[in-house]
């Protein structure tokens, strides 16, 4: 009996010398960082969480887009007019143009989510400052409070849906993994994830709540990764009716879903549910509109602004770009435009919904994710060059597999916003907020990267990114041309598209390459 | 068991290079400071634009005696210096920065960058000081100490958003103290002289150095001793010759000093900070009201603290008045254990320690001290925090509500969310930080004790009690201290306004003050307790 006790003690003994062994290789390994994630994931977390959210309050103390500028400001009185909108008039009449609900004065025309979400928040601001929503009377308001408020609307979207959907994909992502894995790498995937400075400039800076949709498809992602399908199918059809360009994630969601319920046992079963799921979904969101078809109609008809043109401003995709050579808009009209792009767009995202279909993985759904929305930013009708951020949310989850390419297109997207960012003078913010970013890409001691250091490579990357540091300062200190007042817009925009096609060929080519992998791995357990 | 782990940790991996990672954390905090440059700021922001506009626009005699603005200079000649150095630049960038007249309350985005961004670039100094005083430490506690002094929510709040140059000024302290610990005393001492020169309040510590000094650098032997002290004697006068000297020379003295050291101001400052004279204040408070009651003949004083700004008068009902001279006899008895201790055993690692406990004495029952002051004292126990857990603890108190005490100098709604987030943000990388340094020296200490094969039993206990002891635990009577922060802040955002109305706008304040006197209070008797003991 104490002869067991003693060889108990000793082992428990042992253990505990070896736990320590491990905690010390640990602290040597993991450089600097290891204490920010040593209470666990959640811990961590909190903490960069909120830091994050001070930094997004620091940027809400910025001008926000239009202010001070009429008659129409911007879409800081946009979101603060369907307030006013979904506040003071019927469910009903939200959309539908009337004495009392102009629509071209910044007509809702979102789906019906962003309407409900526009009505609480309404409820909110009028509790505190009833005249910032009047009805009529609120057009063009400005005050300190009222700012304040609509800055604490957004934040308090972000704190609510985003974060929580970003610590569930962490969760997820990293669940499977070996423990032992370098622990300051999660802290920085996490920080780079919240701390996306495009992200944060729009939201936070220039004014919308694309935190909200890009929030649920974090969640919808997350679900994916951890098999709940039809928590995704909920999930994703509530960011498409937020916002209506959450469908540039379509294809992949499909495909991927598809992929996988062909190989369950009944795929034709599982399709239907998931089906049944995503229209239930619909309905629920739709019902004041669904009792008739006109109202239904009417909503439809509003989501959809073909009447604007294939693109507008300066954004850097493909259509604006060639149209420096080709002047698309003169040589087609806008029906067979319309036809050209969504032809365009199937047959960009095609190949990596293939590939999903083929050989649905956890890996190659996030590049698909990436690659569908590459192609709708690259390709379909009217691009804003805010779009760039739904690229961006795929890639900065697999900023830890792709470093670079994350670094890169996050710059190249805060460059493409540059001008749009300038004009709503975020200078002071766009500069803080690459420094943070370019901060957190080169922690001390935090990640090893492991940086490829060829000749050829290093050039290219010191041409390009001086390239873009002239553009700026000649962007900011100098004046066009009076015969091409917008050279400059035109010469960044043609800098960023190089590199987002660069990008997206890079991408489709990592996801096939996927494929080749998994077969290796399967060929190789075949073998043992 | 501090012995045994700081061995360990002092073979880093090969990459590690201090030095980039300190300018990490600051390149970090100015980005955050950067986009904080609209934020609110106080008239303190005129007050140094209009000391720019006066070093630049007057000569040198008239800078304490103009009167143009109601700000005029208060601080010492090197502060004006520095003032003049700045004016310089300020003058490149828009000339009417500096112009007296046409300057007043100017308000661009010309001027709100340049001061702003010129107390991001001081904050330089405060980076040399805490490089210089960690560089000898292991990886782990520097960082804890870079997290706690860089990252400060409290220079953020002072500096960065009311706007002050505090990080500049304990920048200086700083370097001083680091020249102390590592032994090179003359240099500690002309620092500090230097220090002195550019703001006076820093005084409270002298009487430490000047003990220390004296028994540390001086103390060699007759002859010797009495070299170094006259050394000692001329670099200090050094010092104050070159700042006092021009004015001097313009016979200004008296109007320096004047302006130095005005007096006529009050006990408390129109909001009281959280110091023993709160408690005093009450106790008087309730004195007369019980007094009252009981059929005794109160006078109503005729000044009264909660109406702002005081005058000569007493106000106090029924304790007797307290004067300057009060004040200073108070802070110097209070210091006395700290300079007997230091007499009897100058040791250069306790010097930190001494000065933080000096300066919160002069917190406690100074004269017309401001809530800002807690800097003075918190910034030098950040670098005694990461001693041990004992002090580990006490910190993690001390700057949670300190930093709290600063919460009424941003009263506008729109920097609420900052000094939250930045209070909560500092709680919890204290939490993560002081558990993850101290729970790792107990897995090392597990991990030894196992070497030790013949007395198991012991070694296992001692591990148990580590482990039982150990981590960073906070006792239940700090826990609801702490929680009960919650309740003041909740009473003096929503209930107050909800229940009184725009009625008694000083109980919220008054509540914060007490409040947090309490844990200045504990923090003093704790730091009184600890230098006792040592």
């Amino acid at each position: 009996m104490k002869e067991a006790e003693k060889m108990e003690k000793s082992s428990k003994k042992k253990g505990n010398f070896r736990k320590g062994k491990e905690e010390k290789l640990i602290v040597e390994s993991d450089g600097g960082w290891w204490w920010l994630i040593h209470r666990g994931i959640t811990a961590s977390f909190l903490s960069i969480a909120l830091f994050s959210l001070l930094v997004r309050v620091a940027v809400s103390l910025h001008p926000y887009s239009g202010a001070g500028n009429p008659p129409k400001y911007g879409d800081f009185e946009a979101q603060r007019h369907w307030m006013e909108i979904t506040l003071n008039l019927p469910i009903k009449d939200w959309y539908r143009n009337s004495t009392v609900n102009d629509l071209r004065y910044w007509g809702l025309d979102y789906p019906p989510l962003t309407a409900y979400q526009s009505y609480v928040h309404g409820l909110f601001l009028r509790f505190f400052s009833p005249e910032s929503v009047a009805l009529f009377a609120s057009r063009g308001h400005e005050s300190y409070l009222g700012k304040l408020l609509m800055r604490w609307t957004v934040l308090s979207s972000d704190a609510l849906v985003f974060f929580p959907a970003v610590l569930y994909f962490v969760l997820v992502y990293y669940a499977g993994q070996n423990p032992s894995r370098r622990r300051g790498d999660i802290a920085w995937h996490i920080a780079i994830i919240l701390l996306n400075p495009c992200l944060i400039l729009i939201d936070h800076g220039h004014f919308q709540y694309n935190c909200i949709s890009l929030g649920l498809t974090v969640g919808a992602i997350a679900s994916v990764l951890s098999d709940k399908d039809l928590v995704a199918c909920v999930l994703y059809s509530l960011a498409l009716n937020h916002k209506q360009m959450s469908a540039y994630f379509a294809p992949a969601f499909f495909s991927h879903l598809l992929g996988k319920c062909l190989r369950r046992r009944y795929p034709v079963l599982e399709v239907l549910k998931l089906g049944i799921v995503v229209l239930g979904t619909f309905i629920v969101v739709w019902w004041p509109y669904v009792h008739s078809t006109e109202d239904f109609l009417g909503v439809l008809s509003r989501l959809a602004p073909f009447e604007r043109g294939i693109f507008e401003d300066y954004v850097a995709n493909f259509w604006c770009t060639t149209s420096v050579l080709v002047k698309w808009k003169r040589l087609f009209p806008t029906q067979s435009l319309k036809l050209i792009s969504l032809g365009a767009t199937v047959s960009t995202f095609l190949p990596s919904m293939i590939q999903q279909i083929w050989a649905p993985s956890k890996p190659g759904f996030l590049y698909g994710l990436l690659n569908s929305a590459f192609s709708f930013y690259l390709f379909s009708f009217q691009v804003h060059e805010k779009s760039i951020l739904l690229p961006l949310l795929p890639a900065s989850l697999l900023a830890m597999e792709e470093p670079t390419l994350y670094t890169w297109m996050t710059l190249y997207a805060l460059f493409s916003m540059f001008p749009l960012l300038h004009r709503d003078k975020l200078v002071l913010p766009y500069l803080a907020l690459s420094a943070l970013f370019f901060l957190l890409n080169h922690v001390p001691n935090g990640r090893q990267a492991t940086r490829d250091t060829s000749a050829l490579r290093s050039s290219v990357t010191t041409v390009s990114v001086l390239c873009s540091v002239v553009l700026h300062v000649v962007y900011l200190s100098m004046h066009p041309p009076a015969r091409y007042p917008f050279l400059f817009e035109a010469l960044i925009m043609l800098v960023c598209f190089t590199h987002f096609v660069f990008l997206t060929l890079y991408a489709n080519a990592k996801q096939w390459m996927l494929l080749k992998d998994s077969n290796l791995v399967d060929k190789e357990k075949k073998l043992l | 068991m501090e012995a045994q782990t700081a061995p360990k940790l002092q073979n880093p991996p090969k990459s590690r290079n201090p030095i980039t990672e300190l300018w990490w954390f600051f390149a970090i905090s100015a980005c955050v400071k950067l986009l904080l440059i609209p934020a609110y700021k106080s008239t303190d922001f005129e007050v140094h634009r209009h000391w720019l506009g006066i070093t630049h626009s007057l000569p040198l005699s008239q800078w304490y005696s103009d009167e143009t603005s109601i700000w005029t200079l208060d601080y010492p000649p090197f502060f004006a210096y520095f003032e003049r150095f700045l004016s310089v630049f300020a003058n490149l960038i828009d000339p009417q920065i500096v112009h007296l007249q046409k300057g007043l309350n100017y308000s661009s985005n010309t001027v709100l960058y340049f001061q702003r961004i010129s107390v991001i670039l001081s904050d330089l100094c405060l980076l040399y000081g805490v490089f210089r005083l960690t560089r000898n430490s292991d990886s782990m506690k520097q960082k804890m100490i870079w997290v706690l002094v860089i990252w400060s929510p409290m220079l953020v709040i002072v500096d960065h958003l009311h706007f002050q140059y505090n990080g500049f000024l304990l920048g200086i302290l700083l370097i001083s103290l680091s020249c102390l610990e590592e032994g090179r005393d003359l240099m500690g001492g002309f620092i500090f002289a230097v220090l002195l020169c550019f703001k006076h309040l820093f005084a409270v510590a002298a009487p430490v150095y000047f003990v220390y000094l004296l028994r540390h650098y001086c103390w060699k032997g007759l002859v010797r001793g009495f070299w170094r002290l006259s050394v000692l004697g001329t670099v200090v006068v050094a010092v104050f010759a070159l700042a006092y000297a021009p004015f001097v020379y313009h016979g200004q003295m008296q109007q320096v000093i004047h302006r130095m050291f005005p007096f006529g101001r009050g006990l408390c400052h129109a909001y009281w900070a959280p110091n023993f004279w709160v408690f005093y204040i009450i106790l008087d408070k309730v004195l007369a009201f019980l007094l009252g009651r009981l059929g005794f003949n109160i006078q109503a004083p005729a000044a009264s603290f909660t109406g702002g700004l005081v005058g000569d008068s007493s106000p106090f009902a029924v304790l007797p008045q307290v004067t300057p001279a009060t004040t200073f006899i108070l802070v110097l008895i209070s210091l006395t254990p700290c300079l007997i201790k230091a007499w009897r055993h100058p040791r250069p690692s306790l010097i930190t320690r001494w000065v933080a406990y000096a300066y919160t004495c002069g917190f406690m029952f100074g004269w017309h001290v401001h809530e800002k002051a807690s800097l003075h004292f918190v910034i030098p126990l950040a670098i005694v925090a990461v001693q041990s857990l004992d002090n580990a603890r006490h910190y993690f108190l001390i700057s949670i509500v300190s930093c709290y005490s600063l919460f009424p100098l941003l009263y506008e709604a729109q920097e609420y969310p900052i000094k939250v987030l930045l209070l909560l943000l500092h709680s919890t990388l204290m939490w993560l930080g002081f558990s993850a340094q101290f729970a790792n020296g107990i897995a090392l200490e597990t991990a030894n004790s196992g070497k030790k094969k013949d007395d198991d039993f012991q070694s296992k206990r001692r591990s148990v009690g580590a482990a039982q002891k150990g981590g960073f635990v906070i006792g239940w009577v700090h826990w609801s201290y702490l929680v009960s922060m919650l309740l003041v802040e909740i009473w003096g955002q929503f209930l107050h306004p909800i229940i009184f109305g725009d009625k008694l706008p000083f109980i919220p304040l008054m509540l914060i003050s007490t409040y947090c006197g309490i844990g200045v209070m504990y923090s003093f008797i704790w730091q009184l307790k600890w230098i006792l003991d040592s």
